[in-house]
């Protein structure tokens, strides 16, 4: 059952995420840090929703609140009606570090059914979500290799593989493409929007790139320097057919990138 | 092809190191140190006889047990402790205490506890041969990446998921380290147990040689034990080599890379 406090989003979708005011103050012997100051937004099932926000800014600490793997200080978050207390079964996440998220004593193959197993899923199964994973991601004859022997890019898109395998019904990125060089970006970024048309999930998508953000998402929340709350929530109304070179030299999504840039540059000065 | 010039490598030093005592020691006249060739005789005259079984095979299954005790416990141990950082700030200043304490200082106590017998000098070895394999396991499980343990937590792997995919892969390269540590320590105790107080062995034959002056046989009891110890490192080679394929090829594919 979903609850009703925040039914529709801008696209007037049913509420599948819900972050009510979380706040996360880190606290040891000689430092406190008030990472999160009540971050408040929802994302609609089948959105995609980038967040941007200056280094620093507590995105990696949301997302480690969202998905469970940190208990906020305040606050709740609630996945399809339920409150996340642990990392739940219906998300995925792709981490920043492709090199460190990938177990390297695995086969690509492995690294990706893993999970599966984990889940105790037949073996048959297995198979079939393996091979279309990595069909989808463009990785269809590297299944043996390991890790280390493939490139940046192409580890990444082993880590897409496996949480599109897990078929959550929320993918959550967090920086993902910060490492690799632009060109694999584009293609990264573009494969990511054509696994959102094709696989109907919902991406929550964190960036510090406000063109990466524009181009990508649906909606894109700003957020502020610590403690840190949402700014800004801007719907993209750009086309959903995106593409590198004409999305990005359109005039709307210049206009969109100035309201951004000047969101983020008075949230500096507000706060610092 | 590959084999076989890496096999020539690898005997071409010994062959050379056995030639030249060979030659060196041709027509020696010292009494302590006979010609190669009476040891070698003396070796097969000793050691292809009843020996093997009496002897041999008994400090064989002390070392091979007690070692495989002590790297039992050492990951017993060390999982745990490695994973915890309470448990760690409790236990290591009486982890370094305890490794601290010469082995063979042990015996003596240990033969008061459990007599001369096979347990005494189990204890004996496996209080040698844990430390490296706990100390190495602990610090293994400690350094494993923070970014893999979150992704098991995010995948919601079960807990024995986490420790035989993650934790015990993820720190093997220290806990092999260990192991090779432990395992030339366990060598030199099994000996060490079986001169102070023992009826059979490859230590006590030695020694008793020793005492008897059968000055070739002794010799040959040492290289029996250069062998033995071989052997036993390079079973855990080849076991390293399989374990750990995938950490040689991360390695190699990282120094490629810078
Ligand atoms: N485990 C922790 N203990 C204490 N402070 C932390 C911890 N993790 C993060 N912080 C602090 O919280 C703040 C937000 O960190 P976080 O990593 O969430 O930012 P971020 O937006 O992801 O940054 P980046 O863009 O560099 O990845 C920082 O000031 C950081 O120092
Ligand atoms: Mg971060």
């Amino acid at each position: 059952m979903i609850e009703d406090r925040n039914a529709a989003t801008a696209q007037g979708r049913p509420t599948l995420l819900d972050v009510d005011a979380v706040k996360m103050v880190y606290s040891s012997a000689h430092r406190t840090v008030e990472a999160l100051g009540g971050v408040r937004f929802t994302v609609g099932d089948g959105e995609f929703v980038c967040i941007v926000g200056p280094s620093g800014a507590g995105k990696t600490t949301l997302l480690k609140c969202i998905s469970g793997l940190l208990r906020p200080t305040g606050g709740t978050v609630r996945l399809e009606g339920t409150e996340v207390k642990a990392p739940p079964q219906a998300m995925a996440l792709v981490f920043q570090d492709y090199a460190r998220s990938l177990f390297p004593w695995m086969t690509v193959e492995a690294n990706v059914e893993l999970p599966l197993k984990q889940a105790g899923m037949a073996r048959r199964q297995r198979r079939d979500l393996i091979s279309s994973a990595l069909a989808d991601v463009g990785l269809t004859d590297v299944g043996s290799a390991y890790p280390w022997q493939l490139s940046g890019g192409m580890q990444q898109r082993v880590a897409i593989a496996r949480a599109i395998a897990y078929r959550p019904r929320i993918l959550v990125m967090d920086e993902p493409f910060a490492a690799v060089d632009a060109q694999t970006r584009a293609d990264l970024e573009d494969l990511v929007r054509d696994l959102w048309h094709k696989l109907g999930v919902t991406v929550l998508f964190v960036t510090h790139d406000i063109d990466e953000a524009i181009y990508l998402g649906e909606r894109v929340l700003a957020l502020s320097a610590s403690p840190t709350v949402v700014m800004d929530d801007i719907a993209i109304d750009l086309p959903d057919a995106r593409d590198q070179i004409g999305t990005r030299s359109l005039s709307r999504f210049g206009e969109l990138r100035k309201e951004l840039y000047g969101q983020i540059q008075r949230a500096r000065h507000t706060s610092g | 092809m590959r084999v076989l010039s890496r096999f020539l490598y690898a005997v071409a030093l010994p062959c050379l190191l056995a030639l030249g005592w060979w030659f060196a020691s041709r027509g020696s006249q010292n009494f302590f140190f006979p010609p190669l060739s009476g040891i070698l005789s003396a070796f097969a005259d000793v050691w292809f006889s009843a020996k093997i079984v009496e002897d041999v095979l008994p400090s064989v299954l002390r070392l091979a047990s007690g070692y495989l005790i002590a790297a039992g416990m050492g990951l017993a141990l060390g999982v745990p402790i490695g994973l915890s950082t309470r448990l760690r700030a409790y236990v290591e200043p009486v982890l370094e205490f305890l490794r601290a304490i010469p082995p063979p200082v042990l015996v003596p106590i240990l033969i008061l506890f459990a007599g001369i017998g096979t347990t005494m000098k189990l204890m004996v070895i496996v209080s040698g041969c844990l430390w490296p394999v706990l100390l190495n396991t602990i610090e293994g499980v400690r350094g494993l990446d923070e970014t893999l343990g979150a992704t098991t937590r995010a995948y919601r792997f079960t807990r024995r998921g986490r420790l035989v995919h993650f934790i015990l892969p993820g720190a093997a390269p220290l806990i092999f380290a260990g192991l090779r540590q432990s395992l030339s320590i366990g060598i030199i105790l099994m000996v060490i147990s079986e001169m102070f107080a023992a009826s059979n062995g490859i230590g006590f034959t030695i020694v008793q040689f020793q005492r008897s002056f059968a000055i070739p046989e002794m010799w040959s009891g040492i290289i029996l034990l250069g062998l033995v110890g071989f052997i036993f490192a390079s079973v855990l080679g080849f076991v390293e080599r399989r374990v750990l394929h995938w950490y040689f090829g991360l390695r190699a594919a990282e120094r490629n890379d810078t």
